[in-house]
């Protein structure tokens, strides 16, 4: 494995923005630095311009005109993919269905040129990295979806590319097989070391792999940062709610309190704000007894789900609050509670545009 | 009335137009190709006899050529065509393949005024060196009919399976450092495979049976449409004709079923 490991570049995105010939932007000019050796994800809903920022990377795409792709120190913009020593996973695998799985894996190698007894012996090294030992003669037709994603990222890994870069890569599989490819995933990015770019839209996928997140709306970067900093400090209401369940409050705010219909809560250090918004995550409310809260309201619905409760309890704030309780605590619908909430829990937004 | 016997009641004007227009004709010709003063020997004729097997070899030369020569241009053209977009590609693609709504005679006609006797060729380089070049009677002109027609045939067939290709695919070679010439040579070119072998069959079998073009232009070329015309009509040779025909047929029937086996059942009958 420590033969594969230590290739990362560090990659700097100057400035690129993509306008496609129709006049639409894909993507606005943002700029972006990934750590040699960190895994990066670029999370948003589709038409959000994570792909065209991959493609950019990759060399598929060119960026507007001003933009730069630098890997290390060298300019990489006008060099076309073929060049730029990355490995690339695509969502629908792209695999090579007239060479066997050993081909495919060996395929970046071969047309380097490099030594029929070399590639074979690196063909059997990511054979094993990635599990998928007695395929190698296999037909691509004849694997299973999980099995093709590990080919797809053998193959992609073989070439010790200087940066990886991964396309919804999980995306097709189904939910446990997915899970799992993930986790494995995870653990063979950290034990390679290599600087890897990873785009999805599934957020719990980003909060597992990434190092740090970008999360991207309509065409640019809403947040940037790791993945507790996305979750608990959201910068904007689109990151709050597109990342984990989020209940979006609002009230005026005024001597450190924000007042609610059903009360109020108390928060750190806020500005006076006459209409201010703020985001509770459901699994940071507590419920107490009616007489113990400063926030009160009436459950409308109890969902047992296992691991823990999902309450909805209205009358509290303008919309109904979503609350993720233990599932030990025994509440019913009708019922009146007491809703707490550390100020730490409670984040202001700053006003949408 | 069940079910079963629905079908069949529906099937029957299919049994009588099969059996009135193809079994017994077919029948018929197999007779008259034993019934000759060779016999049977007269299926052997057009591998036995000299003259018969030059025209065979001929005619299985001029069809590969032709074959391989359209799929050469006509996948650089359909790749291209599929992959662009232009002004004036609607126009383009509707001229190349335009010589579908011509029959062989027109064709002929078409290769005659370029490079026949009194030809657009003829002309120019007897201009331009003082010797007239003429090719539309050879069998290089029969060559360029052929292609003319073929290619449309191949083309519309390679940029359907173009447009089915994942361009991901690609995308992958050229990521794992693929030149485009090796992105051509091992991603598209196997991609394609199929839609090759069932348009170059096609191409193959019409090339083997057109009668027009070759009829408009042979004055001395011997292929075999044109050979069983000649000893049909001219000759009154039945049974050779015969004979001729059925050898012909299991030919281009032959190519077109190894095709259809290495495709996997993409081939259409040919025009």
């Amino acid at each position: 494995m420590s033969a594969v490991a230590g290739h990362g570049a560090s990659v700097h995105i100057q400035n690129c923005g993509k306008t496609f010939p129709d006049g639409t932007q894909a993507l606005a000019p943002a700029s972006l630095d990934i750590v040699s050796g960190e895994t990066l994800v670029l999370l948003g809903p589709s038409g959000c311009g994570k792909t065209t920022m991959l493609r950019i990377i990759a060399g598929l795409e060119t960026p507007d005109a001003g933009g730069r792709v630098l890997f290390d120190t060298t300019d990489m913009t006008a060099v076309p993919i073929e060049q730029r020593h990355v490995g690339m996973v695509f969502q629908s695998y792209a695999l090579f269905p007239n060479m066997t799985v050993a081909e495919n894996i060996g395929y970046g190698l071969k047309i380097r040129g490099v030594d029929k007894s070399v590639r074979a012996a690196r063909v059997a090294e990511m054979v094993a990295l990635t599990n998928i030992g007695g395929l190698e003669n296999r037909r691509i037709d004849q694997l299973s979806g999980g099995q093709r994603q590990r080919v797809a990222l053998a193959r992609a890994v073989a070439v010790r590319p200087r940066v990886l870069l991964l396309d919804e890569p999980l995306t097709a599989l189904d939910a446990s097989l997915r899970d799992r490819l993930r986790s494995e995933l995870n653990s063979l990015l950290r034990s390679l070391g290599i600087t890897a770019i990873y785009v999805t839209h599934d957020q719990a996928e980003a909060m597992e792999l990434g190092d740090r997140i970008v999360v991207m709306r309509k065409g640019a970067i809403a947040q940037i940062g790791t993945p507790r900093e996305i979750y608990f400090a959201p910068q904007n209401r689109f990151v709050a709610e597109f990342v984990g369940a989020a209940n979006i409050v609002e009230g005026p705010v005024a001597g450190g309190r924000l007042t609610l219909p059903g009360g109020w809560l108390a928060l750190d250090n806020a500005a006076d704000n006459a209409a201010a918004v703020a985001m509770i995550r459901p699994e940071t409310i507590g419920i107490v007894a009616e007489a113990d809260a400063f926030l009160r309201g009436t459950v409308e619905s109890v969902a047992f789900i296992g691991d823990r409760q999902r309450l909805v309890v209205t009358g509290a704030a303008n919309q109904p609050l979503t609350v993720d309780a233990p599932n030990t605590i025994n509440v019913r619908a009708g019922e009146r509670v007491g809703l707490s909430v550390t100020p730490q829990a409670v984040r202001v937004l700053p006003k949408e545009d | 009335m069940s079910h079963r016997n629905f079908i069949w009641i529906c099937l029957l004007p299919l049994v009588v137009v099969t059996a009135a227009f193809f079994l017994l004709p077919m029948a018929q010709l197999l007779a008259v190709g034993a019934g000759g003063s060779r016999g049977v020997s007269a299926y052997l004729a057009i591998i036995t006899e000299p003259r018969y097997r030059a025209t065979l070899i001929n005619t299985v030369v001029l069809a590969a050529a032709t074959t391989i020569a359209t799929l050469v241009i006509a996948t650089i053209a359909g790749l291209f065509l599929q992959r662009h977009r232009f002004p004036g590609r609607a126009v383009l693609i509707a001229m190349l393949t335009f010589p579908l709504a011509f029959p062989g005679v027109v064709v002929g006609f078409l290769i005659i005024l370029l490079a026949g006797r009194q030809g657009l060729i003829g002309a120019i380089t007897a201009a331009v060196t003082g010797e007239k070049v003429v090719f539309a009677y050879s069998i290089f002109g029969l060559f360029l009919g052929y292609l003319y027609f073929s290619i449309p045939r191949v083309i519309l067939t390679v940029m359907a399976a173009v447009q089915k290709l994942d361009i991901g695919l690609e995308e992958a070679a050229r990521s794992l450092g693929a030149s485009p010439w090796a992105v051509q040579r091992d991603v598209v070119l196997p991609a394609l495979g199929p839609a090759f072998v069932a348009s170059g069959a096609i191409a193959f079998a019409t090339a083997m049976g057109a009668f027009g073009t070759a009829f408009t232009l042979a004055t001395n070329i011997d292929v075999l449409p044109m050979l069983i015309y000649t000893e049909f009509t001219l000759a009154a040779n039945f049974a050779i004709s015969a004979a001729l025909s059925i050898g012909l047929g299991v030919i281009a029937w032959a190519i077109l079923a190894l095709a259809r086996s290495m495709s996997g059942g993409a081939v259409a009958a040919a025009g």
